[in-house]
């Protein structure tokens, strides 16, 4: 029976951002989303944690070379996001809340397709040490 | 000697930034961390206070009492604020960590009843970044 393995690279960014719906009015965001609200924005040291899982490759013993996944990752994800303000340095929070929810689904849509179809990919966000996502759940 | 700590934590966005540097001076000396529109951390903040347990507590002094302290000193000050912006006690200072965790012993050691001796202020920026101040 081939055997299934899931493999797991941990990167991090850290990144400032806050939290708001720009069509509510000031009160109604900070009644919603309390201190992540504030104007100035604050900030996350945020570890991410990809999962690859597939059947290693009778060759190589590899799911998928672990360098080669930590060099994607740095690519599409660090380089966009570490030392940024994630609502104001990047494209794809320009309109989307970066919640850890938004953030974990934008990781994995921008990894997915340098990605072979066979393996399966998810995503584990790390926002503060308490809190974190999953996508897809 | 007894030492006790009590670890609170704050979000927090920062720059590292002179004024009085051009962008390219500030970019060579700070790298990523002189971005324009800032970045931000998950702080750890250890704070040790030391002495001898009182024979009717067992305590050196109140943990909870301490985290209050900490909180309404140093937390609601910090947590999810923008310490270039919004920090008092940080103004016209550069905002690193090591100016951090001296603006944040300040803030504490009048806070603490004159019983209580504080031994050490400890800021946690990352896992393999942190500073410690002991006073001197």
């Amino acid at each position: 029976m081939a055997n299934k393995v899931a493999v797991h690279r941990k990167e991090h960014f850290n990144a400032a951002h806050r939290l708001a719906n720009p069509t509510w009015t000031d009160a109604e965001n900070a009644r919603v989303f309390g201190k992540c609200a504030l104007p100035h924005y604050h900030g996350h040291n945020y570890e991410l944690i990809v999962k690859v899982s597939g059947f290693p490759d009778p060759a190589t013993g590899y799911v998928i070379d672990m360098k080669l996944l930590s060099d994607l990752i740095q690519r599409e994800i660090v380089e966009r996001f570490d030392h940024r303000n994630l609502n104001l340095d990047t494209l794809e929070f320009a309109s989307l809340n970066p919640t850890a929810e938004n953030i974990a689904i934008v990781i994995f849509d921008l990894l997915r397709p340098h990605l072979e179809n066979k393996l399966d990919l998810q995503i584990r966000l790390y926002e503060t040490p308490r809190n974190f996502v999953e996508y897809p759940a | 000697m007894v030492y006790l700590t009590r670890i609170e934590h704050f979000n927090a966005a920062h720059r590292l930034f002179n004024p009085n540097w051009t962008l390219d001076k500030n970019e060579s000396v700070f790298g990523k961390c002189a971005n324009k529109n800032w970045h931000g951390h998950n702080f750890e903040l250890a704070v040790t206070i030391k002495g001898m347990p009182d024979p009717d507590t067992g305590f050196i002094f109140d943990a909870k009492k301490l985290s209050v302290i900490i909180r309404d000193r140093v937390v609601d000050k910090l947590d999810h604020r923008n310490l270039n912006l919004d920090v008092d006690f940080l103004r016209d200072k550069m905002c690193s960590i090591e100016n951090l965790v001296l603006g944040i012993w300040k803030e504490i050691a009048p806070a603490l009843p004159a019983f209580v001796k504080l031994h050490c202020i400890k800021l946690i920026e990352t896992p393999h970044i942190n500073v410690e101040y002991y006073g001197e």
